[in-house]
């Protein structure tokens, strides 16, 4: 067998702990009450377009983009507008948000419910970038970039490649890879449609060799296609990473900040993504549903979910049988990147990949000795960075060595602190580093 | 909600790798060439290396608990054995107790704790007490029993070491050469020199074992002993009559212990492939020179100490390879 493709420095190999790879989505009812925040998506949060006591159907807009750099919100359920008031989120700050009580389950008409793959597609690129835009479309991989951003790049990048995101590389999660098992077409006719909008003759979808079915099907499938590729990839965290994956699919490598993908004439989409624009070009389904994976070791009934955005946490952890007892953590996304959330009434939201319970033994730090100075951490970052040295340049708030040591090319994986064996909070380090000298650069170009 | 959740900054998991798995992973490493000296040098292996290991673990313990009044203890995270180990490597097998004793209180109270200890010291500890004991009791240090003697201690004859004979024949005696034992012997350890250093045999099987455990990469010890090769073999090539061949000066002596077990420390050695590889260089260099010209038969200890001297500006020089770059 030829050697299978993958990134070229650093990288580690978590227990993958993929508890639910073999469970078939299954469709969560709607909540009582839904909750929907209006920042939730890197940029400007979306402005309401709704008042207290509007009625609403599924698939209705109720916040409108506040910015180029923001995206629109619509309802996942039917009933009334209860309030617009400020709710935690998954940030661990109250922040507004418009807050529906349900009342039955009615959606718009122009939303095509029916199952039927809709493989034609005859929109300009300008309209179909519209449409994307319309419906409100993030990056469900997990930053929640606004996706017609990325279908604008930049006047003078040429791209000829649109690399997919199909790797899943945190542990746990599972929903891209049902998707891909589920919907391997409608992912097809997304890719298509997103090549005709970027005008792209050449795609490739990364998948990780430890889900053989997922590239067996999409191979199997992309045939129909022209231009796609499925590259079966070698297992490695982290692969998802931008930058990491266009490496690995097209051995082409992305500069430091602020360089971006388009720059080497790739756009990156994760394979949800791909979906969801399927959904809302084809079936005129904007962006509120969407697939969590709801697990942990000591989860009763750990799940796929298809669950409508705004729905309470507690919903989808009710229905994998409840909070375990041994819980330490809750977490929002994955072990190595994810978010420890504070309560479980937080509701989902556009980035929510998956809730995983952690048990309270695997949820606690071990005690910190001093650096032993293994240079484990230095193998192990994906992007060549020391971050020993960048944790101590931190620690001792010495910005000018911290940015010129490359602390702002920091993709914060965590691969660093978690091969440390001194149990040394790395990258808790780095990331007060980047903040502080994040904010040093732009004064700094303010000022020019 | 009854139950109270953690809160923490992601990664929300740890690969479990420790300081005890490094420290100990090196302790059973160290074992094949530990088991060596039991069978050539006997009982007096035995008495240095418990001696050095106790004596070493003692003064870590009292020196963390007296003097720094520190209440955890280090002393369980191997690294005290690992020192005491590799100390009494680097000792001939006939050394008295009281010396020993010296040595040990060198490394871990000089070479290790004053700068607050695991992970601060700027030079290996084992190293920093072997050479002040070589530099203390010079005749002492420099007689080695000789081999198959299994239960004698102070009291074994001594005999020349291969490395003397590579001294006298570099140093102008020209039937030095002609009296070393032959390769096989020195590689499976039946010669004279330091109790752990004997046997190549078993020191690669360590390190092979280092490797694989991914305690250590192939760069320094690839890089020392390959300089090491390169350096002895021109100048064999120039003049076979004065200079031993490179496999003589790979087999004998301290350098397959340096390269595997002491220039790979963490603590000492630089953080990048790259700076690794120049100190490794480096070292094989500074070994080879010593051996040749220097005044010493042997150089793996000075070298290491030199090299351990410049590890913070290879740092500070050589970056790894970032991305994209």
């Amino acid at each position: 067998m030829a050697m299978l493709k993958t990134f070229k420095i650093g990288g580690v190999h978590p227990a993958e702990n993929k508890l639910t790879k073999d469970k078939q989505t299954e469709v969560l009812l709607p909540p009582k009450q839904a909750v929907f925040p209006l920042s939730q998506h890197i940029g400007a949060p979306a402005v309401p377009c709704v008042q207290k006591g509007d009625q609403v159907k599924v698939g209705t807009m109720i916040a409108t983009a506040g910015g180029f750099v923001s995206a629109n919100i619509f309802s996942s359920v039917s009933g009334k507008v209860s309030k617009i008031d400020s709710v935690l989120d998954a940030s661990g700050y109250r922040k507004p948000a418009i807050i529906i009580d349900v009342e039955g389950d009615e959606w718009e008409e122009s939303i095509d419910r029916s199952e039927q793959l809709v493989k034609e597609c005859n929109l300009t690129p300008e309209e179909i970038i519209a449409k994307i835009k319309d419906a409100g479309l993030v990056g469900l991989g997990g930053a929640c970039f606004p996706v017609h951003v990325k279908m604008m790049p930049p006047k003078d990048a040429v791209i000829d490649y649109i690399v997919i995101n199909a790797v899943e590389c945190e542990p746990y999660l599972t929903s891209d890879h049902r998707l891909m098992l589920e919907h391997p077409e409608e992912i097809l006719v997304g890719l298509s449609i997103m090549m005709k909008a970027l005008n792209v003759k050449q795609a490739r979808v990364g998948i990780e060799i430890t889900k053989p079915d997922a590239i067996a099907v999409m191979t199997e499938k992309a045939k129909a296609y022209s231009g796609i590729e499925v590259v079966p990839l070698k297992t490695k965290y982290p692969q998802g990473g931008e930058k990491q994956l266009i490496d690995a699919c097209t051995g082409r490598q992305v500069p430091p900040p602020p360089a971006i993908p388009a720059n080497v004439g790739v756009v990156v989409q994760n394979v949800g993504t791909v979906y969801s624009i399927y959904e809302a070009v084809q079936k005129n389904k904007p962006l509120f549903e969407r697939i969590v994976t709801v697990t942990g070791k000591s989860v009763k009934n750990p799940c796929n979910l298809k669950v409508r955005m705004g729905t309470p946490i507690a919903q989808l952890v009710e229905y994998a049988g409840g909070l375990p007892e041994d819980t330490g953590k809750l977490i929002g996304g994955g072990p190595m990147m994810g978010k420890t959330l504070m309560s479980q009434d937080i509701p989902t939201v556009k980035g929510t990949s998956g809730i995983l319970m952690l048990p309270e033994t695997e949820s606690v730090r071990k005690e910190e000795r001093n650096c032993i100075r293994c240079a484990k951490c230095v193998g192990a970052c994906p992007m060549g960075l020391e971050p020993y040295l960048l944790a101590t340049l931190s620690e001792n708030s010495d910005w000018e060595k911290a940015e010129s040591d490359m602390i702002m090319s920091c993709i914060e994986c965590g691969c660093c602190q978690s091969t440390c064996p001194s149990n040394r909070p790395l990258l808790d380090w780095v990331r007060l580093g980047k903040t502080t000298v994040g904010g040093i650069i732009r004064a700094r170009n303010a000022k020019k | 909600m009854a139950q109270k959740l953690i809160l923490s900054q992601s990664p929300h998991y740890h690969g479990g790798d420790s300081v005890e798995r490094n420290m100990y992973s090196v302790v059973l490493a160290l074992v094949p060439a530990l088991i060596a000296s039991f069978v050539v040098f006997g009982l007096g292996a035995l008495i240095v290396t418990v001696t050095s290991v106790a004596a070493c673990l003692l003064f870590e313990w009292s020196i963390t608990k007296y003097i720094l009044g520190r209440e955890r203890s280090t002393v369980s995270d191997g690294s005290a054995i690992v020192t005491g180990l590799l100390l009494a490597f680097n000792l001939p097998s006939n050394l008295p107790l009281y010396i020993i004793i010296i040595g040990a209180l060198v490394a871990i109270g000089i070479g290790k704790m004053p700068y607050g200890g695991l992970g601060n010291n700027p030079f290996n500890p084992a190293l920093v007490g072997r050479v002040f004991l070589l530099l203390s009791f010079p005749a002492k240090m420099t007689t080695w029993p000789e081999t198959g003697q299994l239960l004698a201690y102070t009291d074994a004859t001594t005999a020349a070491t291969p490395l003397a004979l590579m001294k006298q024949a570099a140093t102008g005696n020209a039937d030095a050469l002609a009296q070393l034992p032959g390769i096989v012997q020195l590689f499976i350890g039946n010669n004279g020199g330091c109790l752990g250093e004997v046997s190549v045999l078993a020191l690669l099987i360590g390190g092979i074992f280092l490797i694989y455990r991914k305690v250590i990469t192939w760069h320094i010890p690839v890089s020392v002993l390959g300089t090491v090769a390169v350096v002895s073999g021109i100048m064999w090539a120039v003049n076979p009559e004065m200079f031993a061949n490179p496999l003589y000066h790979l087999f004998s002596g301290g350098v397959m212990l340096g390269a595997i077990f002491m220039a790979t420390d963490y603590v000492t050695s630089p953080m990048t492939p790259k700076g690794q590889i120049i100190y490794g260089v480096a070292i094989g260099f500074l070994i080879v020179m010593i051996r040749l010209f220097g005044s010493y038969p042997e150089g793996t200890s000075f070298a290491i100490l030199i090299m351990n001297a410049f590890t913070p500006l290879l740092n500070n020089w050589c970056k790894p390879k970032r991305f994209a770059e």
